[in-house]
């Protein structure tokens, strides 16, 4: 009987400051049992549970792309007892992960549409796992066009910086990227999030999916934007977050109604969320 | 379906012959009450028990119970790699246990055992049992079990069936596990012809007993909105100090934290029963709680027990009926009314 507690050993291979603040560090695995990183094939969208012996463990988006080989990232705000311990840990280190854990966004339903993303703040990981893996060669054309909305208050808390200027240039991905207030050397949008939205979102239609990930007073703002362009209840997906323990649905605290967070989501579409409490 | 006759004095020779084959748990005196507890040498189980304070859910889903261990000693090779804790599962008969909670233990398994993960020490541990039931002969005045889909003579999830006929006991056999544990206690005498229409008499006047009736048909056909919407959970949960005890006293709640814990270089990482009614259950790291007031977290439980599980699993609620939250609180809430104002 497979044990779905045990964690893979991973060791740190690399580790980035993410953010100007550096509450967000970018953190790099390995699999220390190359067989163990077969069975973590994993989809964009997924999470899994970072774990570190004699702290506890912590549901984190994946930021790496299934295209991406050898190894997984995680993004990770520090912000209690194990994300704490995590932003000190060093390259080489050796910890746990386990999964993937639950549902992911709906890559056979969205293949020939167009794709909306809007992110804001640091919940762009999965996000970025998304676009990365729609971006690769094998999977470009299998997806219209792709817009990506993404906000941060400053050009300094955008993470994965460097991939978002060089996605900006491709021809194959529009990149509308906004900081809340006027910066310095920054040539792009001023203004948050649903703003922006409003400004550059394609037109509704039956084949254009908005994927919308961010910070409660952003999903706030931008669902009623989406509305009045147009989109469908089902046609907009968002990823949740509740608190988790077990990620496999049996600890029974993430849920929102019937449905587990963990298990059942973390994504939902618009639709599906309206039948359930919002207890997120 | 076998039904074999044991007189009292060779149950109890029986039941400890048994023992040679089975880790034997059953009801124990405990304090002013009984406890389902494994069975020293010897000792038998008190079939005239009434009830268990807490439910024999314990037996598969432990208080606070050792998954993996590690290491935290750079000098070790596996330093900070999680391993499975070794644990035995020898065969154990629980003798006596009642049906509602036989029932709530094949409840709680659609949790732990699903299509896409296995809790491997609930499973492990409810492979390893032969569940030797009692039939309830006189129910008590909070048992509304009959309302639940199960009942004082109710066979789910049982192995053997006793029943408790007052100068000696019939058994249903009900499993092949059954009847093993009949043959390693030396129970072979079949019972008389009459012994069927006998325990099917019995049932229907212990039926006849319970008085306490709940209904649900009104909370199926409503929506999950609409019941967490009703305007009455802060009257229904003014009087709920969140406490817990219901939750602990379930035999159907099933919610656990994982906490580490490290004693200089060697750590365990445990599965500990948690409770839907505390504010840190659902709280996020950020401080934000999508449960942060006491009446949420009241109607979580209900709604849990009362739609949430009938619409997930379509097993009926998430209740057997036992009474035990009842007799427990110490604000008097009674699932019954609560209930009963859900389905109006």
């Amino acid at each position: 009987m497979e044990n779905p507690y045990i964690p893979y050993p991973v060791s740190i291979d690399d580790i980035q400051i993410a953010t100007e603040d550096k509450s967000l560090k970018t953190f790099r695995f390995v699999f220390q049992n190359k067989s163990d990183e077969e069975k973590f094939a994993y989809k964009a969208g997924q999470f899994a549970e970072l774990s570190i012996p004699g702290l506890g463990e912590i549901p984190i988006g994946i930021a790496s792309s299934p295209t991406e080989k050898g190894f997984v990232t995680f993004t990770v705000f520090k912000t209690g007892k194990v994300t704490s311990h995590l932003h000190t840990m060093k390259v080489g280190d050796t910890m746990g992960i386990r999964g993937p854990l639950g549902n992911w966004y709906p890559w056979d339903t969205l293949m020939g549409k167009n794709i909306l993303i809007i992110g804001g703040g640091f919940a762009f990981t999965t996000l970025r796992s998304s676009i990365k893996m729609m971006l690769d060669p094998s999977n470009r054309s299998v997806f219209g066009n792709i817009d990506v909305v993404y906000g941060a208050r400053t050009p300094g808390m955008l993470l994965y910086k460097d991939e978002l200027f060089e996605w900006g240039k491709r021809e194959d991905i529009n990149m509308h990227l906004t900081v809340d207030t006027e910066a310095p050397n920054w040539d792009y949008h001023v203004g948050f999030t649903p703003a922006i939205t409003e400004k550059v979102a394609p037109k509704a239609s039956d084949d254009t999916y908005a994927i919308v990930c961010g910070p409660p007073i952003m999903i706030k703002f931008t669902l009623p934007v989406l509305e009045k362009l147009g989109y469908k209840h089902d046609h907009i997906i968002m990823s949740l977050e509740n608190r988790m323990k077990c990620g496999i649905g049996m600890c029974g605290r993430c849920n929102i109604g019937t449905e587990l967070v963990c298990k059942d989501g973390p994504i939902f579409t618009l639709s599906d969320i309206n039948k359930t409490p919002k207890e997120y | 379906m076998k039904i074999l006759h044991i007189d009292k004095a060779s149950w109890d020779k029986g039941v400890l012959k048994s023992g040679e084959t089975y880790r034997l748990t059953g009801p124990v005196k405990d304090k002013d009450t009984h406890a389902f507890k494994n069975l020293n040498d010897g000792e038998l189980p008190d079939m005239g028990y009434v009830e268990t304070k807490m439910s024999p859910k314990a037996l598969l889903f432990p208080r606070s119970e050792v998954m993996l261990t590690y290491s935290t000693n750079p000098h070790d090779g596996n330093c900070n790699i999680m391993k499975e804790a070794s644990k035995a599962y020898p065969p154990r008969a629980v003798i006596g246990i009642r049906p509602f909670d036989a029932k709530a233990i094949q409840l709680v398994k659609l949790n732990f055992d699903t299509e896409e993960y296995k809790d491997p020490y609930w499973l492990k541990a409810y492979e390893a049992c032969t569940f030797v039931g009692l039939a309830i002969n006189q129910p008590s005045i909070t048992d509304f079990s009959t309302s639940c889909n199960t009942g004082p003579f109710d066979e789910t999830g049982l192995d053997v069936l006793v029943v408790d006929t007052g100068h000696g006991f019939l058994a249903k056999i009900l499993s092949t596990k059954g009847q093993a544990w009949a043959d390693a206690a030396g129970f072979n005498i079949e019972a008389g012809a009459d012994a069927a229409s006998k325990i099917t008499a019995m049932k229907k006047e212990a039926e006849a007993n319970i008085v306490s009736k709940i209904s649900v048909d009104k909370i199926a056909g409503k929506t999950v909105l609409e019941l967490f919407d009703a305007g009455h959970w802060e009257d229904t949960a003014f009087g709920c100090i969140n406490c817990g005890t219901c939750t602990f006293a379930c035999p159907t709640c099933w919610c656990f934290d994982i906490q580490d814990e490290t004693y200089g270089t060697q750590g365990v990482r445990i599965k500990n029963w948690d409770s839907c009614m505390t504010g840190l259950f659902t709280m996020h790291g950020s401080g934000h709680n999508p449960r942060e007031y006491p009446y949420q977290r009241t109607r979580q439980r209900f709604m849990h027990k009362l739609k949430y599980f009938m619409d997930k699993y379509q097993e009926g609620i998430m209740c057997v009926g036992c009474g035990r939250c009842i007799k427990q609180c110490p604000a008097n809430i009674d699932i019954r009314e609560i209930c009963n104002t859900m389905n109006q």
